[in-house]
């Protein structure tokens, strides 16, 4: 990579990804290539079965593709071990999912802190910083609770935070606010904006419109394919001000439910 | 990496369900308490057994005189003698060089009686003619006075020395040094010149020799039963009359070193069958050969209890290995998550197992604890047994009422070695089962 441009959260090359089953073979990825700059915020869509879980898994570390390489700051994940892969998935992803996937045992800060807790890196340091990422998604005083005693828009946000301890190339997001309602989805996604513009890169999954209005980009999957790549014409974005309302009042909102 | 937060998370996980947790212990529980139980218990009995072997001396060959079936059946019958005799006992003592010294014994069940107490009626017990060594080598201890002297043995005297339990019976509110004790059969009288310490009965070995109270004895010189009552005995029993002619009911030889003791007892084995081979009117026992065997015996009785309590350890195990199985399939999902988040398949391992070894050391170290309890659950439930069903425990085996359990110091170690080994054995293929499962499928588990 050239020092002069846009550095690349991530490159995808030809990408293809196939289920061989019994009576056939899935051909989920046909060839997908695309590049990430950092500071980028995407939203993938299209039609179910078209490919974008597969494709998140891949983006994700999580799988690995049958041909294609997939560049993470000049390493290809294409032809890693499992536990490199483990290793990259604890070190520079950040994973927020539809169902939030907290774990039920464990408080929040603890919760923030799993994949330093996996890359080794637990300290008086990285509580420190768990704490502030708490803080800045609105629960710096619910730190000892469990997941069970927040709510969905709560349990979210800590997953959030969690996806950003780490300081990951990129936060994958599954369908992130799919469980919420709107004024929750709001929340949310005034978060991701917040975070985006303070340069992080976003790659979210969903199929709904006025969701993706919130990214950058729309790259859209067909039958394994891209449809369309290309940038959000009239992007939906929360001015500075509505962000601090919305922040406000999902701190209103926590303490009313206490 | 054993990280203290993957104890910690361990720890919550296994709380998170408390009573499975608890039954899940349970099992691993039981099972090293009943290793300690056993091995204590099993422990207790082969001591006590060998506490009493040894009481017979593991230097000594006892020879007793048995007194051959009655064969004539007629009313007319040849009384001849039977049994070991003095000069057989002088021989031994003078050919075999292994020989420390040979004691004498002749027994005669007797009735006691004190004429200084109206009160006392007679009491049945056993006379015992013996010699000064008989204290030292059947481990008598004096009380008060002193036991039968060489001098009162050489010069046949009238003298007596009587057991604890004897003298408490006879002389409930007296001395009895001193006295003079009757013996209506024989119409004699001993001066009591000592009484005896308690002492534990031996225990009876075989057929052949049995077991020996102790507690109602009177001992006299040896050289003054033979002068006062002759070799022949006779008793009036119902309304007929036998006879017995024998020198000696038993000899005891001790030997110079206990190790020489195999070899001298082939020896006096040969001395007394010279004649005839195929005596029977003797009986030769070697306490150092039993003493061999209870420790053979011991040996198997201990395999046999640690593989009881290696049984009921696997069960628990088991039990461990099946709540691990539900459990990984129950946090699938959680498998899932943490795999996303970074952790390799070891971590996944790691954390499963810590959770089936914190599950069996727990019940290890509960189960030693308790395991320590052992002697005091032995006296509780004995003493409670003695209180409530009186009858019920007099029909124990004597062992049963006095050996103690003795713990073995090395079974504690032992048992929770075996519990960690437990939990890892039995954790590790849930655990990797855990760990192998696919992320994305993990993820998606309901
Ligand atoms: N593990 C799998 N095994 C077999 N086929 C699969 C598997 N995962 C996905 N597919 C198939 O791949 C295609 C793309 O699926 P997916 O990526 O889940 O689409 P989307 O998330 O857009 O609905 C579908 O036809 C699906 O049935
Ligand atoms: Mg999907």
């Amino acid at each position: 990579m050239s020092e002069t441009s846009t550095r690349m959260a991530a490159v995808i090359r030809d990408l293809q990804k196939h289920y061989v089953l019994k009576s056939e073979t899935v051909r989920a990825l046909r060839g997908v290539s695309f590049e990430v700059p950092e500071g980028d915020y995407v939203a993938i869509m299209g039609p179910s079965g078209s490919g974008k879980s597969t494709l998140l898994n891949l983006l994700g570390c999580l799988d690995q593709p049958t041909h294609g390489s997939f560049l993470l700051g000049g390493d290809d994940v294409a032809r890693m071990t499992d536990d490199e892969l483990s290793t990259i998935r604890a070190s520079r992803i950040g994973f927020v999912f539809q169902s939030y996937n907290l774990i039920a045992q464990l408080s929040v800060v603890e919760n923030i802190e799993v994949p330093l807790y996996y890359m080794g890196n637990l300290n008086a340091e990285s509580r420190k910083r768990s704490i502030e990422l708490a803080k800045m998604v609105g629960l710096g005083e619910r730190l000892d609770h469990r997941p069970t005693q927040l709510s969905g828009g709560q349990q979210q946000r800590v997953a959030i935070a969690r996806s950003l301890v780490n300081d990951p190339y990129f936060i994958l997001a599954d369908e992130a606010t799919g469980n919420l309602d709107s004024v929750t989805t709001e929340e949310i996604l005034a978060l991701f904006q917040r975070l985006n513009d303070e340069g992080k890169t976003i790659i979210m999954v969903t199929h709904e419109d006025e969701v993706a209005e919130h990214a950058k980009r729309v790259i859209r999957l067909r039958d394994g394919e891209i449809q369309f790549d290309k940038p959000v014409e009239g992007r939906k974005v929360f001015t500075a001000k509505q962000i601090q309302e919305i922040a406000h009042n999902a701190d209103v909102a926590s303490h009313g439910a206490d | 990496m054993l990280h203290f937060r993957t104890v910690k998370l361990g720890t919550k996980s296994l709380l998170l369900h408390p009573m499975r947790s608890l039954l899940t212990v349970l099992g691993i529980f039981i099972g090293v308490a009943s290793v300690i139980w056993l091995l204590a218990i099993g422990e207790g009995i082969s001591k006590e057994a060998q506490r009493q072997i040894e009481d017979l001396g593991a230097e000594n060959i006892i020879i007793r005189s048995i007194q051959p079936p009655d064969e004539s059946g007629g009313n007319f019958r040849q009384i001849t003698a039977f049994g070991v005799t003095r000069n057989e006992s002088k021989l031994i003592n003078d050919t075999i060089s292994t020989v420390k010294r040979v004691l004498p014994i002749r027994e005669l069940k007797q009735k006691f009686a004190y004429t200084g107490n109206p009160n006392v009626k007679p009491i049945d017990g056993r006379l015992v003619g013996c010699t000064s060594d008989y204290a030292e080598v059947t481990r008598l201890e004096i009380d008060r006075g002193h036991f039968l002297t060489t001098r009162e043995v050489e010069l046949n005297r009238p003298v007596c020395v009587i057991a604890a339990r004897l003298a408490d019976k006879l002389f409930p509110s007296e001395d009895p040094l001193n006295k003079q004790i009757y013996l209506p059969e024989k119409k004699e009288l001993f001066k009591i010149v000592g009484v005896l310490k308690h002492r534990n009965a031996t225990a009876a070995i075989g057929g052949s020799l049995a077991a020996q109270d102790f507690s109602l004895d009177i001992y006299i010189p040896v050289t003054t039963m033979r002068a006062r009552m002759t070799d022949q005995e006779s008793k009036r029993s119902g309304g007929s009359f036998s006879t017995k002619l024998f020198e000696l009911s038993q000899i005891t030889v001790q030997v110079k070193s206990a190790d020489d003791v195999p070899r001298t007892a082939e020896l006096v084995e040969a001395t007394l069958r010279q004649n005839d081979p195929n005596r029977q009117d003797i009986s030769v026992v070697v306490p150092y050969e039993l003493l061999e065997q209870a420790k053979t015996t011991r040996l198997m009785f201990m395999m046999f209890m640690g593989l009881i309590a290696a049984i009921s350890l696997i069960v628990g195990g088991i039990g461990i290995m099946n709540i691990m199985l539900a459990t990984v399939t129950e946090r699938t999902r959680e498998i899932g998550i943490r795999r996303a988040l970074g952790g390799k398949q070891r971590d996944i391992v790691l954390q499963f197992l810590v959770e089936t070894i914190t599950l069996s050391i727990v019940g290890g170290i509960t189960g030693i604890l308790m395991g320590l309890l052992c002697p005091v659950a032995v006296d509780v439930s004995r003493w409670g047994l003695e209180y409530f069903a009186p009858q019920l425990y007099a029909s124990l085996p004597e062992v049963a009422r006095v050996m103690r359990p003795t713990i073995v110091p090395i079974s504690i170690p032992v048992a929770f070695g075996i519990s960690v080994v437990v939990g890892v054995f039995f954790g590790l293929y849930p655990a990797v089962r855990a760990a192998q499962l696919d992320p994305i499928e993990a993820l998606r588990h309901e």
